[in-house]
């Protein structure tokens, strides 16, 4: 078939495309170049074009800062963490074990919890004068205001955690069931022990996984101030301030300039790393073909 | 002779059995190791289904003074006046008395929570429904163009599904403002339905439907609507449904839309509404809670495979 005669028969499936670009255009592509505007404006109503000067005085506002780095300290420490855990979990429920699918849905059900019971049940239990205090006292500890001191990070890693790991287990069991099972027996006959098993054949078929598990929970992290604002309100204990109270307390004031300045440099650190994600992805594939 | 290899014959059956036995051992063990934890992750869900159940009286004895942040419990034991609140939470899960006084003043006595359960499903339902057709036509577009032009497209697409809310919800304010949809359930539903999730999960679902399908259909005559509508969507017909579970979970709890674009609380939905009950009534937020837990729970127990599948297929490469 000639080219024109294919292009004639096909086009017709670009109408298919139109409601989704129209409305992706209307709702986010063309309003977030406003956003860009507005972040280089000093007014809404007048306009003054000040370049990067909002950019600027975010980079020196004490609360963004703040925000910002707690959000990083977080993301750091919380991120190792669930992708490690969600794949420990993931290998011991793709190896022999009793009720396997049982186990995995009550890892998954965290997903299910309206988010506030989950607020209701964490304050029942780490409030100052909550369960887990009630528990501590009896056994002759001192309480300790979870939610308002240092350990409030803890708390809410724990809380992160708990909600993402069946998700992530779920991901990763799915990588695993693509590892060749005849790859591994012939290690493991040529003597190789579990772990250079590991290293060498099942790692590497995890990569792409690993990376996508690793901005899920990155964009999950995102989503677990949700919890957090509820459960401490606009103003928390400050190591649980982050960039969404911020945001949000922006929204409230309406402030277009921090908030567009604001959204815009976590939509740079957002593309940023999936940019980084998809080098890494390209590489390791590439490692996967010649091997 | 023959007796002796009988007896061998037995022995290293023996050793079989007891080996097979270890190993059955170790797998119980390892099983019950993880089930324990499982056991901490499914904890919330249990103590709240189990704490609705509980009398208003019992729910005072046993929580009482959680949100009374005024006075410190700890050097300020209870209050004589009134001895049987407790004066700090204490774990508990099965109640003394199984009482459905929570449940009846939800669903009889106040219309609150009512009116809050549709108004959420009547934000979610059209959410659901729209991104996943508006999902499947865009991603019939990306199955049968897969050049330079349509790549670029569908990595705008996968950029946009990968930005998190707080960058998203800027520019849905602006264009709400636009069109004067402030305080109109519009302003969360449409960003909802063109969200660009359901478009890549169902566009990795189809390219994978070798491509003879189309060519065949093709040759018989049928036109795009025919190929899309009875043989594309329908092989499709897994990812919609995980899509259905995977979408309505994520906006059945849906928390920051309501609050911003929605003013007045009489329209809010149930997820937002929730968080106030816990202040004033912690016995009626269990309550509450559980019933708003169930058409989620439902979908869990007949879609779990779905969802599974869902999860799954985000992540693969396709």
């Amino acid at each position: 078939m000639k080219l024109s005669e294919k292009l004639h028969r096909d086009w017709p499936a670009a109408f298919f495309l139109a409601p989704s670009l129209l409305g992706t255009a209307l709702f986010f592509f063309v309003p977030f170049l406003l956003v860009i505007w507005y972040a280089m404006v000093d007014n809404p109503v007048i306009m003054n074009f000040v370049g990067l000067d909002n950019f600027i005085s975010l980079f020196q506002n004490q609360a963004y800062l703040q925000a910002a780095g707690n959000t990083l300290l977080f993301s750091l420490i919380s991120l190792p963490l669930v992708v490690g855990l969600s794949l420990g979990l993931a290998i011991v429920l793709n190896g022999k074990l009793k009720a396997r699918s049982q186990l995995r849905s009550l890892f998954l059900s965290p997903l299910l919890v309206p988010v506030a019971s989950i607020v209701l049940v964490w304050q029942v239990l780490f409030s100052y004068n909550g369960a887990l205090n009630t528990t501590l006292a009896d056994f002759g500890f001192i309480p300790v205001d979870w939610l308002k001191s240092d350990s409030a990070r803890f708390v809410i890693i724990g809380l992160y955690l708990w909600k993402n790991l069946g998700y992530n287990m779920v991901l990763f069991l799915a990588a695993l069931n693509t590892v060749p099972v005849e790859l591994l027996d012939s290690a493991r006959v040529d003597g190789a022990t579990a772990w250079q098993r590991f290293r060498a054949i099942t790692f590497k078929y995890l990569t792409p996984t690993l990376l996508f598990t690793l901005v899920i929970s990155f964009i999950n992290s995102f989503k677990i101030f949700r919890e957090t604002y509820l459960l401490a309100g606009d103003y928390p204990f400050e190591v649980l301030y982050m960039l969404q109270h911020y945001m949000n307390n922006m929204f409230r004031s309406l402030d277009y300039q921090k908030l567009s300045a604001a959204a815009i440099v976590m939509a740079l650190v957002m593309m940023a790393i999936i940019a980084v994600l998809f080098v890494v992805e390209g590489r390791s594939g590439r490692d996967l073909e010649e091997s | 002779m023959v007796r002796e290899t009988g007896l061998i014959q037995h022995l290293k059956q023996l050793k079989l059995k007891r080996r097979h036995l270890v190993r059955e051992g170790a797998i119980l063990v390892k099983s019950g190791l993880i089930l324990a934890l499982a056991l901490v992750f499914v904890f919330p869900i249990v103590m709240t289904v189990l704490n609705s159940f509980m009398s208003s009286e019992e729910i005072v004895a046993n929580y009482g003074m959680l949100f009374d942040q005024a006075r410190n419990p700890w050097e300020m034991p209870a209050d004589p006046e009134l001895p049987w609140i407790a004066p700090t939470a204490h774990f508990k899960l099965i109640p003394d008395l199984v009482s459905a006084q929570q449940y009846i003043e939800i669903l009889f006595k106040s219309t609150d929570y009512l009116v809050k359960f549709w108004n959420s499903v009547f934000l979610v339902l059209p959410i659901v429904a729209g991104q996943i057709f508006v999902g499947a036509l865009a991603a019939y577009a990306f199955t049968r163009f897969r050049g330079r032009l349509a790549q670029i497209a569908f990595f705008a697409y996968i950029i946009l599904m990968l930005m998190p809310f707080q960058v998203t919800l800027v520019p849905n304010y602006i264009v709400a403002e636009w069109f004067g949809l402030i305080d109109n359930p519009l302003a969360i539903i449409l960003p909802g339905i063109f969200s660009t999730f359901s478009v890549f999960l169902i566009t990795k679902y189809m390219r994978r439907i070798p491509r003879d399908y189309i060519e065949v259909a093709q040759l018989d005559g049928a036109g795009h609507w025919a190929i899309f509508s009875k043989i594309l969507l329908p092989m499709c017909r897994t990812a919609v449904y995980s899509l259905a579970v995977l979408v309505f979970i994520d906006f059945w709890n849906m928390v920051e839309q309501p609050i911003i674009f929605l003013s007045d609380p009489l329209t809010h939905p149930l997820s937002v509404f929730l968080v106030k009950v816990n202040e004033g009534d912690i016995g009626l937020a269990f309550a509450a809670s559980t019933i708003y837990m169930i058409p989620a729970l439902l979908m869990f127990f007949h879609g779990e495979q779905y969802l599974v599948e869902g999860i799954t297929h985000s992540g693969l490469k396709g």
